[in-house]
């Protein structure tokens, strides 16, 4: 698998990132600055990682979803290329309109760096195939705008179409609509959740709950 | 000629503002009574370098749906300041 992590001025889990495809993969993914105007040749999948990019100025994700980069990451993801946004990828992705709706504000006003749990609403996404249906999994959430908001026409087809892939399943902290904690788009190739699968990567550092988001997307690409 | 634009972006209507009900709650605290609702938003001042006020409106628009405001939650208005 040839992946890519868009790097933004500001964005911070890139290097966890790597960590999390490297061992799913065996293979180191490329970095690639935000200033970028074509992505390298013969991609399978580019990240977005988690961060302040821009020191989150305007929105949180509102400046990255503009730069040079994200220009390229829209028309792959128009070839039907797959991009994972976490936290700040995945606010990224809703200001880039890759996704739909936008994560407000949580509702308690206060950043909340703690594990969750989460629930596969779908186990047939290129993600989340190393999963069973229904399950539920330890992560980590770390954000101060994870209020996942959309309108009810938007919401009605996300729960129509199946396009809710994870929700929390303990407690809904930040006030997302119907507590979801991440989405896909129509073909389920882009894919935005707040939490942080890689965070739960290696046995040693707070368990491996995250590595099937992974090797899920390693296995789907390979196919 | 410089214009003035001036792009005000709130929260749209039944869109959740948690910084405005937390500082509701902070004036009720300080003893300022009937405060009703407190919604919180945003003033941008771009000067742009068009003399025509309709044009450098047109113009303060397009800037506010393409990136000042994000329109799934946030209404704006765009005067001449």
């Amino acid at each position: 698998m040839k992946a890519a992590i868009c790097v933004f001025p500001g964005t911070n889990r890139e290097r966890d990132m790597a960590i999390a495809l490297e061992r799913a993969s065996g293979r180191k993914p490329l970095m690639l600055w935000h200033r970028e105007t074509a992505l390298p040749p013969g991609l399978d999948l580019v990240v977005l990682a988690g961060g302040f990019s821009y020191g989150d100025y305007l929105r949180c994700g509102a400046m990255a979803a503009h730069s040079p980069v994200m220009a390229a990451v829209r028309d792959f993801a128009a070839r039907g290329g797959h991009v994972l946004g976490v936290c700040n990828g995945f606010q990224i992705l809703t200001e880039a309109g890759l996704l739909p709706g936008a994560l407000l504000r949580n509702a308690s006003l206060r950043f909340l760096a703690m594990d969750c749990t989460l629930r596969v609403e779908r186990a047939d996404t290129p993600y989340t195939a190393h999963f069973q249906q229904g399950a539920t999994f330890r992560a980590t959430m770390a954000h101060g705008d994870g209020n996942y908001f959309c309108d009810p026409a938007t919401l009605a087809e996300l729960e129509g179409e199946g396009r809710v892939v994870f929700r929390y399943a303990d407690e809904n902290r930040n006030g997302s609509l119907n507590a979801i904690a991440g989405i896909c788009s129509p073909n389920a190739r882009v894919l935005g959740l707040m939490p942080h699968p890689e965070n739960c990567v290696d046995p040693l550092v707070g368990g491996t709950e995250g590595l099937p988001v992974f090797t899920s997307i390693v296995e789907s690409l390979a196919a | 000629m410089v214009t003035r634009l001036r792009v005000t972006v709130f929260p749209k209507a039944g869109v959740l503002d948690p910084q405005g009900k937390a500082i509701e709650r902070a004036l009720g605290g300080l003893g300022f009574a009937g405060v009703r609702e407190v919604r919180v938003g945003k003033v941008m001042l771009v000067d742009v370098e068009e003399s025509d006020p309709a044009r450098a409106r047109a113009m303060g628009e397009e800037m506010a749906r393409r990136l000042l405001a994000n329109t799934v939650i946030e209404s704006f208005t765009v005067e001449i300041a």
